[in-house]
């Protein structure tokens, strides 16, 4: 099936939702997603910060879809013309939404764990603006205590429901979801209880902004003072596969390996996400690549030099100084 | 007077009884349809009639009805939806209330076009009276033989259950109902799949409102194309319209649709103009989702010729001028109302209603209600109005169900219709508190565009 995205064309699968269709193309035209995340089913269409415009709905019937649509959880149709950062609407839109979602959202970031590796950081940095038009108190919540390995921040939190799909789908038993609605809905447990299975770990993995972040790492380290590494040993519940966030010497975080996309490659168990903090208990591969984008890669120097420089005499010569500096790392 | 299709037989006394119901000619479309015709021609029948919809949308029923996906093996529901909530409509408690046999009987041609076996009906959980009504009225119709197995010696089975809600207004919307009905919280799903290929249980689904399921009795006793000329145009049939606000005799109509709305309004056969002998300022002609419009515009289109009620009429002008029927819930407004109250006692209802589902419709409601209950108690700002259409605008078409929209439209449009009047709440606050803006020009004629 051909597929055209802000006039890229890419050839994909039947059943490929618009935005994976986008991740396959990559780059700017990709929609940013907060709600969607590829491993867990039924997720996304939430969030609606991937709304696109569909201007040609397929070769077959070529009228454009009167709204715009969430890129995540609508399909494919061969021949399909699909605008994002080409339409100013869906620009507009999107502004709306990062707006809506940070109206109540905390401005913590300088005390959050999240700050860095923050999706809703990075969204309100691309697309929202500099002040808010906001001017009433932020909502709050009574604060629960889910047990002594995650912290929830419900203030933080956006209802992406993506922590309780992967209760749902990833543990045995789900001990949280949505309580109440409209604005007042939040992740809960209801009868006080703590979160606590061999996975549920991956609920602090899986949230998008700082409401579920790890107790054990708690205010430890800013993320882009570690240094990530990837680690492998025998689990007998899970891959084993993980990143090691090192501070000096010090394991001081465990977690999944994340692409670039946030989404973990495979989920993992608690016990090496809580219990293996020393370098004994893995089996080093080598330093995690994170996308030249993220905070995370801040001064891990580590950059190809621009290829015009490389080939252009001229450049060179003029970016003598630069260019050896540049070539020498 | 018009014809009365529905609410004929209203006043019998003891028409909520089957016996009575049956000497009235009740279940006779159930005996021919069952006997006489076949599913598809009910389903031709429904589609020749045009009845649109009457829960909100006007969507055709019979095209609705078409699109059932019908594959071998998989049951088929009908559900009724019954989950009437929105702030001015009352028809179809009222329906259920007095004349439930009605519903009854036009669930089971209903089913029976549909190939349904099992029906729900879904009502709203502050609904209880009308839970045990209906219950009532379904264990009379089944001892009678009309429900269950084997129905009037057709072969044809139907069991019909009633589910009350939890009592939410987002369970109205269709798909929400059926997670509701599932056992599940009451989101939205997102669509595509659409219920009628997969719905309640993950099977075809055909969710209609009360008042559209009981009109199919008169389209198959009368036939279609006797009910289609009723009513004008595309807006066939009769509309049961719930008039409230300060009229002098407030209720349930029945109306052919294109009755003009000045008679409606004004008319000793409906509602007897406004009550206390004061003046029309507003109305809002289809429950509050829909656009608010000043009584010039409601009386007259914007090209000066009388506004109808009807899907058309109503909707003549779009959203610059025009309304919409939505569900009949017809609210007018004398000149003592004020209208920054009004619609900031919509929004409320709209914040407190929201899912919290998806982010424009959770945190938009919010704010634009404390914007609102901001200008109303004085502390207003003059850019707070450009602040509100903005973020209706935001909020509008972004959203996984339409409840979204249905929160946008009555601010965006009380600020079109009425701008001044949220001006004067902000330049004269301290008055605002103390008294109404009053009627103004709001029921001044229409200038009338000069032709060249």
């Amino acid at each position: 099936m051909k597929v055209t995205i802000d006039g890229i064309t890419v050839d994909v699968e039947p059943g490929t939702s618009i935005l994976n269709a986008a991740r396959q193309i990559g780059g700017d035209i990709v929609p940013p997603a907060m709600c969607y995340y590829s491993k867990l089913q039924g997720s996304g269409g939430k969030c609606r910060t991937c709304l696109v415009k569909v201007t040609k709905g397929s070769e077959k019937d070529p009228r454009p879809m009167p709204k715009l649509v969430a890129s995540c959880r609508t399909g494919v149709m061969d021949g399909m013309e699909v605008q994002n950062i080409t339409s100013p609407e869906v620009i507009e839109a999107r502004k709306g939404v990062v707006e809506m979602l940070l109206i109540n959202h905390p401005l913590d970031c300088p005390v959050c764990d999240q700050a860095g590796e923050c999706h809703l950081q990075d969204l309100g940095f691309e697309h929202g603006a500099a002040k808010t038009r906001y001017e009433f108190d932020r909502r709050t919540f009574e604060k629960i205590d889910i047990g002594d390995k995650i912290q929830l921040h419900m203030t933080r939190c956006i209802l992406c429901y993506r922590c309780v799909f992967t209760a749902d789908q990833i543990t045995n038993t789900r001990l949280h979801g949505i309580l109440n609605r409209g604005d007042h809905s939040e992740i809960s447990t209801y009868i006080s209880k703590a979160v606590d299975n061999d996975f549920s770990g991956n609920m602090i993995d899986v949230c998008p902004v700082g409401a579920l972040t790890d107790k054990t790492f708690r205010f430890k380290n800013r993320v882009w003072f570690t240094k990530p590494v990837e680690a492998h040993r025998d689990c007998d519940k899970c891959c084993g596969k993980v990143t090691l966030w090192y501070k000096g010497e010090d394991v001081i975080r465990v977690t999944g390996r994340k692409d670039v996309y946030g989404e973990v490659e495979e989920f993992i168990c608690n016990t090496c996400r809580f219990d293996k903090k020393k370098t004994a208990d893995w089996v080093i591969e080598g330093p995690r690549k994170v996308s030249h984008h993220s905070v995370i890669s801040a001064n891990h120097y580590e950059f190809t030099p621009l290829p015009v420089v490389k080939t252009n005499p001229v450049l060179m010569e003029a970016n003598k100084e630069q260019f050896e500096r540049e070539t020498r790392l | 007077m018009g014809r009365k299709l529905l609410l004929e037989h209203i006043n019998v006394p003891g028409i909520n009884t089957f016996d009575v119901y049956r000497s009235k000619g009740g279940y006779a479309s159930v005996e021919k349809a069952l006997k006489t015709m076949s599913p598809e021609a009910i389903v031709e029948e429904v589609k020749k009639s045009g009845l649109r919809g009457r829960g909100g949308a006007g969507f055709p029923t019979g095209m609705k009805w078409s699109f059932l996906a019908k594959p071998e093996g998989v049951a088929r529901y009908l559900v009724c939806n019954g989950d009437e909530s929105e702030p001015g409509t009352f028809k179809d408690r009222y329906l259920m209330t007095y004349i439930p046999h009605l519903l009854i009987e036009g669930m089971i041609v209903s089913s029976f076009a549909l190939g349904a076996n099992t029906s729900y009906i879904y009502l709203r959980g502050e609904m209880m009276p009308q839970v045990r009504i209906l219950e009532k009225a379904i264990a009379e119709a089944k001892a009678k033989g009309f429900l269950g197995k084997n129905i009037l010696g057709t072969g044809y089975d139907l069991e019909l259950y009633v589910q009350p809600g939890g009592g939410a207004y987002i369970c109205g919307e269709e798909t929400a109902l059926l997670e509701s009905l599932e056992g599940k919280r009451g989101n939205p799903r997102i669509k595509p799949p659409f219920p009628a290929i997969a719905g309640l249980y993950g099977c075809p689904t055909v969710v209609n409102n009360v008042e559209s399921i009981a009109a199919v009795v008169p389209i198959i006793n009368e036939g279609g194309d006797e009910y289609a000329k009723i009513g004008i145009g595309r807006s066939t049939g009769t509309k049961l319209i719930s008039a409230g606000g300060n009229l002098k005799k407030p209720g349930v109509y029945e109306i052919e649709l294109g009755v003009p709305v000045e008679e409606f309004i004004y008319s000793d056969e409906y509602c007897g103009g406004i009550a206390n002998g004061k003046r029309l300022k507003a109305v809002v002609a289809g429950g509050s989702s829909v656009p608010i419009l000043p009584a010039n515009l409601i009386l007259k289109t914007i090209n000066n010729e009388a506004r109808l009620m009807s899907y058309e009429s109503l909707s003549d002008g779009g959203f610059v001028s025009g309304t919409m029927l939505g569900s009949g819930g017809f609210i007018a407004y004398d000149e003592d109302a004020c209208i920054v109250r009004n619609t900031w006692n919509f929004a409320r209802f709209y914040h407190h209603e929201s899912c919290g589902q998806c982010s424009p419709c959770r945190e938009g409601t919010g704010w634009m209600e404390k914007v609102l209950h901001r200008l109303e108690y004085g502390h207003g700002k003059m850019s707070d109005m450009d602040l509100l259409v903005d973020v209706s605008k935001k909020i509008e078409g972004n959203t996984i169900c339409p409840l979204g929209d249905a929160a946008a439209w009555p601010v965006a449009s009380a600020i079109r219709h009425f701008r001044d009047e949220f001006e004067w709440h902000v330049t004269n606050a301290s008055e605002a508190t103390s008294r109404n803006y009053g009627l103004a020009h709001y029921a001044d004629p229409l200038k009338v565009a000069e032709t060249a």
